[in-house]
């Protein structure tokens, strides 16, 4: 019953746009309250100076690791893992890296930062974004052929590497994030 | 209760588990996580395919993440507008070209910290579309999903990212 609904939902186009366009509402307030659409925010936690972009991170992984893993053994969701390899995720993520200590945002806080008026994040952000997202539309099949399929593992999750049930890894996770939590807090920062 | 909405910054704990809720709204009503990079690939499309027409959708690149408007790119639309309401709410709304720790460090020019954000921008956009996935895709669906390649690639955007911002801040004294 509650799946058909969902199925029924899931295929509708425009109703799809909708969701989209809420959630990013929700999800762009949720940044800019949480401060991490500012620069200072973002590079006083690369120089280790501020840890409330780990703090806004971690409880975001807590509550939809929890939430997400509960749906889909209620059967309501599927997991979507992305595949990777180490010329994928572990290449890309540090060029990434070297892009976000500069810029100071992210793709997702460097749209929240254009709706607080950061100029920056606008034409220096965005702009370079979408030129980097070209860039890479232009030089995909070669990467592909050349560094993205080195090491692949595919789009294996932690509980399938170690062969045990979900709820062995979440519950593990869980309680390490909440302990790195309250040790930060304990510090101070 | 409007109080709370005109608040300029709420606990970092309220946001994420905020997030992490949102996240699995995205799971249970849109069958996807959240994610923001891939809008800013098919944005990319869409802009090449005006300037350079539709042979544009040839690219084998844009055959995958085809340049229409989807629910990421509505998404990202979204995070603009939802920022945009929350800094309305607290008057923290503000035309500001350099961020006051680079004025620190760089001086209050703003070409050069525009620049310099380009530049930024250009790896970023590189990089999360050669990972598969930014912050956001990796960094809290992928890894709530406990995915291998989003541990790993978070793992390195902040190596990255804390190495080149110490380089950036620290280096030279």
């Amino acid at each position: 019953m509650m799946e058909d609904k969902l199925k029924g939902l899931r295929s509708k186009r425009r109703a799809q746009l909708a969701i989209g366009l809420f959630i990013g509402i929700g999800f762009g307030f949720l940044l800019q309250k949480g401060g991490v659409t500012r620069y200072d925010v973002i590079v006083g936690q690369l120089l280790l100076d501020d840890f409330t972009i780990f703090k806004v991170m971690a409880s975001a992984v807590i509550s939809g690791m929890v939430g997400v893993h509960l749906l889909k053994s209620l059967g309501l969701v599927s997991l979507h893992p992305k595949p990777g390899s180490l010329g994928s995720s572990a290449l890309g993520g540090l060029i990434f890296g070297v892009g976000f200590g500069i810029l100071g945002r992210c793709p997702g806080t460097a749209a929240g930062a254009v709706g607080q008026g950061s100029v920056d994040a606008l034409l220096g952000g965005v702009v370079g974004i979408l030129l980097g997202a070209g860039i890479f539309a232009w030089g995909y099949p070669r990467i592909e052929e050349k560094v993205l399929r080195r090491g692949d593992f595919g789009d294996v999750t932690i509980p399938e590497i170690l062969g045990v049930n979900r709820w062995l890894v979440v519950i593990p996770a869980v309680l390490i994030l909440v302990g790195l939590l309250f040790w930060l807090e304990g510090m101070g920062t | 209760m409007l109080e709370q909405f005109e608040m300029d910054l709420w606990s970092p704990y309220v946001v994420g588990a905020g997030i992490g809720v949102l996240n699995c709204f995205a799971f249970l009503l849109s069958d996807r996580p959240i994610g923001c990079s891939s809008a800013y690939a098919r944005a990319s499309g869409m802009i090449e395919r005006a300037v350079r027409g539709p042979k544009v959708e040839a690219k084998a690149y844009y055959r995958k993440f085809e340049p229409v408007v989807d629910w990421e790119v509505m998404l990202v639309a979204g995070v603009v507008i939802g920022a945009f309401l929350s800094a309305s709410l607290s008057g923290s709304f503000r035309m500001e070209t350099v961020p006051p720790l680079w004025r620190e460090r760089f001086g209050p020019d703003p070409i050069l910290r525009i620049a310099a954000a380009f530049a930024g921008g250009v790896l970023l956009g590189l990089g999360a579309r050669w990972a598969g996935g930014c912050t956001s895709g990796h960094g809290i669906s992928g890894t709530a999903q406990l995915a291998a390649s989003s541990w790993l690639a978070v793992i390195c955007f902040f190596i990255g990212g804390v190495a080149t911002a110490m380089l950036l801040f620290r280096a030279g004294g």
